[in-house]
């Protein structure tokens, strides 16, 4: 697909002969994220769709206690110190930001009035600033008006290093003026075509200044409220146990009429996520489970019981197999995985074609996840016109002997293949994960087939996703050939994910492992295109070279997708929730509500 | 001793906790040392977010010690635990003391409850038993109590949780700490919630006492004097009271101080089984988020419990035996 295919495409939409809904996904399949695909829509004049209310209540209360199950509960309150999206989503219960992304990635207006567009004013021709108006009449839970200083402290407090927010990347280098009361412009330092990170979505989420104020930079840790949110919510915060307890109850004053349906909301921690998905599916103890990390064939047996379901989101996760581009069993200035080296064998481009042959993407989704897990050919693996010829994905033994006997690569003595002495062995590393563990023996089995000698290493997770400098079995250092893990794509922009194959990302000892690109693949052309992608205002041609970049990146086989892993949570057949894979779980809280 | 004469229980006590400091000390340098040779960093989760700078990592590691070598690092946490300061956790940022007293009730209750309901159960069945050894209510006594402690905590929890909760949907199998209704009802969904988690963890232990009370009890009914007392004419009832359970029970009481530490490892599995929101579940969570505060104040509330249950084991020796002395 290029740039020509998707306006095309958008005509077809502006035609009304694709719906919007089918380009979203579409562009999903390609690679793209859903909010990139609204914002070329809305960037070519077709507005972004408000998606139509399914909110059925006419008053709000009456809807007695929400009773949901996170399996690892909320540590901290403060959406701006919230590490994982356990925090993010019990934040969001009670703190918002002036938009959400929907599960179409449409922009959502919360807290404010109306979402900026080229045609209301509100986005820059020139990319350099976006104006949000606020939503007038919203008052915080202490009954102070939310108003448009509120945002400006929010990107103070973000800002400044010694508050060491985890939000400070998207709040560092714009600058957030008060036009008026209810009017905020971000100011860019550069052009900037991905405008909505600031006060949108899950790093969008403010903090009242009035309650914040004295608690900026050093002291931030020091502020009651990080236990204790004051938002403009649905509901009001009324207990709060770390790791066990979130408890709300009905907003009175809240800025939606008729919302929120329940009277008393429960986010309860602990546990694991079988018994979470019993709670909800069999028993019906519980509305809502989060983050179902259980065997598909466990859940649909629970779903028989028909007290709820398992509701599957589609977002940005994707498990892969890294292919290393150095060689990791040679040591130069004290690191493996140098540089200044080159795979022996993974080198051989035919190696590479060889081994993306041999991964059974389908019976690893067959045997192993499910429904939450995807068989992900490449990134362009939609039917129709999109499919690229260049990067299909097929589990072909037979052809994968056949390209390793046509380069060279002769089985020895033992059945291992060879060439100049070099032998076909791989060691393959995961974390300890029993779906990991299956499908390292399933590409084990098939590579020995085709006279590869794989041996297999599982690390425990603490040690293989941590940033300890000194262990060599970290995923960053890559001491290994080929490695598997699940890279997500949270942000709404591809531009941080696809930051992992360009050259100045390289982990190497001297970032002391920090880079991004783990499997050390570098590509000029992929470069170029990412520095142009970054300067880039027109959404269409932006998005036209992420797809390029992710096609360079399969025809290199600088990884092999295995399966997309969409997000399932469990849900009561009778509770109304909203998800969006681009958005906190709880984005929508306000809207949820039980069937009578 | 220098002084020639008996010691007195305050003197013995005031020694014992004079050795307990010491110990206390070195349980703390270990533990500590010991997380902090493990792998892992609270705030690894953030590196894993490309979203996240490298330099906010950097700034909190500053900002909580984190960079500091090792003993300057335990030297600090030992000087503010003198001043009774327990830390702050990485993880939820607030004070570790909270966080404790927020969970330490919960664990006792349970704890506690499943410790009496163990009593209540082996005392009268280890007794009855032994009294009648190789009767057929002894027979099925002590195979009930074999089953009982060769089955593993988390296997009996799940085992309930699948009957009483899914099958038969009596009770519920998440623990909460806010329960609704007032009054009654109020204390009759706390029992509820509580008879699981308590059930599983006393019949464990209950399981373990019943034989051991049972053996202690038979050792001491042959005895000369257990005859003697009979001779006496003294009912029955008195002779197994006085003359045998008491002196049975030393052993007893040693056995059930020793099994302390078993007993909180096995609260740590129930309260994870059952979303109990105790210190064990505190102990799981933060030990997954690499929060050393939390991971030490945790372990270091249970080492302190496990030796005042010994030290408590120790006085009620003189109470059931006065032949032993403090000395």
């Amino acid at each position: 697909m290029n740039e020509r295919d998707m306006r095309g495409l958008i005509a077809d939409v502006k035609l009304g002969k694709l719906s919007r809904r089918a380009f979203v996904r579409r562009m999903v399949a390609v690679g793209l994220t859903a909010p990139l695909a609204a914002q070329m829509l809305m960037h070519s004049g077709v507005a972004m769709a408000q998606s139509a209310s399914t909110y059925k209540p006419t008053k709000a209360g009456g809807g007695g206690a929400l009773k949901v199950l996170w399996w690892q509960g909320p540590t901290l309150l403060n959406p701006h110190f919230a590490v994982g999206t356990k925090d993010q989503d019990g934040s969001r219960v009670f703190y918002e930001p002036l938009a959400g992304w929907d599960s179409d990635g449409n922009l959502k207006p919360v807290l404010a009035a109306e979402v900026p567009s080229f045609e209301n004013g509100g986005v820059s021709k020139d990319g350099l600033s976006v104006t949000w108006k606020l939503k007038k009449g919203v008052s915080w839970h202490d009954g102070k008006p939310f108003t448009a200083d509120d945002c400006v402290f929010n990107w103070q407090y973000a800002s400044d290093p010694a508050t060491a927010a985890v939000t400070i990347a998207t709040y560092k280098d714009v600058e957030v003026v008060k036009v008026d009361d209810h009017t905020i412009k971000v100011l860019f330092s550069k052009p900037t075509p991905f405008w909505a990170d600031a006060f949108v979505g899950t790093r969008g989420m403010m903090i009242p200044k009035h309650i914040f104020e004295n608690y900026k930079g050093a002291t931030s840790r020091d502020a009651p409220a990080n236990l204790a949110p004051v938002g403009t919510g649905p509901y009001l915060f009324t207990e709060f146990k770390p790791g066990d307890l979130v408890a709300g109850k009905l907003n009175p004053n809240y800025h939606e009429a008729n919302r929120p349906y329940f009277d008393t909301f429960e986010m309860k921690g602990g546990g694991d996520a079988v018994s979470a998905a019993r709670a909800v599916l069999q028993t019906g103890e519980y509305d809502f489970a989060w983050n179902m990390q259980v065997e598909d064939a466990i859940l649909k047996r629970l779903e028989d019981g028909g007290k709820g379901k398992a509701v599957i989101t589609a977002g940005g996760n994707i498990e892969f197999i890294g292919v290393n581009s150095t060689d990791p069993w040679t040591e130069v200035d004290g690191e493996r995985s140098s540089l200044k080296t080159t795979h022996p064998s993974l080198g051989d481009p035919a190696v590479r074609g060889a081994l993306n042959l041999l991964v059974d993407r389908q019976s690893v989704q067959d045997h192993i996840y499910g429904r939450t897990g995807v068989a992900t050919a490449n990134f362009l693996n939609n039917p129709e016109r999109f499919r690229s010829t260049k990067t299909k994905f097929e589990f072909n033994i037979d052809k994968a002997i056949k390209m390793l006997d046509d380069a060279g690569w002769k089985p020895g003595a033992d059945g291992i293949r060879e060439k100049n002495g070099v032998k076909l062995k791989y060691v393959y590393q995961t974390s300890v994960n029993a779906p990991r563990q299956k499908t390292q023996a399933i590409v084990k089995q098939a590579c020995q087939k085709a006279g590869i000698d794989i041996e297999i290493k599982a690390v425990t997770a603490s040690v293989f996703f941590s940033s300890d400098v000194a262990n060599p079995d970290t995923y960053t250092k890559f001491y290994t050939d080929i490695q598997m893990y699940t890279t997500t794509m949270s942000q709404p922009d591809p531009a941080l994910f696809m930051n992992q194959y360009v050259s100045w990302e390289v982990s190497t000892k001297d970032n002391k492992w920090q880079g991004r690109n783990i499997t050390r693949w570098r590509s000029e052309e992929y470069d170029k295109l990412y520095r142009q992608a970054e300067g880039e205002l027109d959404p269409v041609k932006r998005a036209a070279m992420f797809v390029r970049m992710n096609e360079l990146v399969i025809e290199g086989v600088a990884v092999i997708p295995v399966v997309y892993r969409p997000t399932v949570a469990a849900v009561s057949s009778k509770l109304n929730a909203p998800l969006s894979g681009w958005d906190n779980n709880t984005w929508s809280l306000q809207d949820w509500y039980r069937d009578a | 001793m220098f002084l020639q004469g008996k010691t007195t229980v305050s003197q013995y006590l005031l020694r014992r906790l004079l050795i307990v400091i010491p110990s206390l000390i070195g349980i703390s340098l270990v533990l500590f040392v010991l997380l902090a040779l493990a792998p892992g960093d609270p705030f690894g989760e953030l590196a894993q977010n490309p979203a996240v700078p490298p330099e906010v990592r950097a700034a909190l590691r500053e900002k909580f010690g984190l960079d500091d070598p090792i003993m300057v690092r335990y030297f600090r946490w030992l000087l503010a635990m003198l001043q009774g300061d327990w830390g702050f956790s990485f993880v939820s940022r607030m004070d570790v003391d909270t966080l404790i007293m927020q969970r330490l009730p919960v664990t006792l209750i349970v704890i506690g409850a499943s410790q009496v309901l163990a009593l209540v159960v082996a005392l009268p069945v280890g007794v009855y038993a032994a009294m009648r050894p190789y009767s057929l209510f002894d027979q099925v006594a002590t195979t009930t109590a074999f089953i009982g402690f060769s089955l593993p905590t988390f296997f009996t929890g799940l085992l309930f949780i699948l009957v009483f909760s899914i099958h038969l949907d009596w009770l519920p199998f998440v623990y909460q700490t806010n329960v609704s209704g007032t009054g009654l009802e109020y204390i009759w969904e706390h029992i509820r919630q509580a008879i699981m988690p308590v059930v599983v963890l006393g019949l464990f232990q209950g399981g373990v006492l019943t034989r051991f009370v049972r053996s202690a009890v038979l050792d001491v009914v042959r005895l000369d004097y257990v005859t003697t007392a009979r001779a006496k004419g003294l009912r029955e009832g008195v002779v197994i009271l006085k003359h045998i359970v008491r002196n049975a029970l030393i052993p007893v009481v040693t056995l059930i101080a020793l099994q302390m530490p078993i007993v909180f490892g096995g609260a740590v599995v129930t309260e994870q089984i059952f979303r109990i929101p105790g210190i064990g579940s505190l102990l799981i969570a933060s030990i997954l988020a690499n929060d050393t505060p939390v991971i030490m104040a945790v372990t270091f509330v249970t080492a302190c419990l496990v030796i005042l249950f010994n030290l408590i084991a120790d006085l009620l020796y003189g109470w059931l035996d006065p032949r032993i002395s403090y000395r």
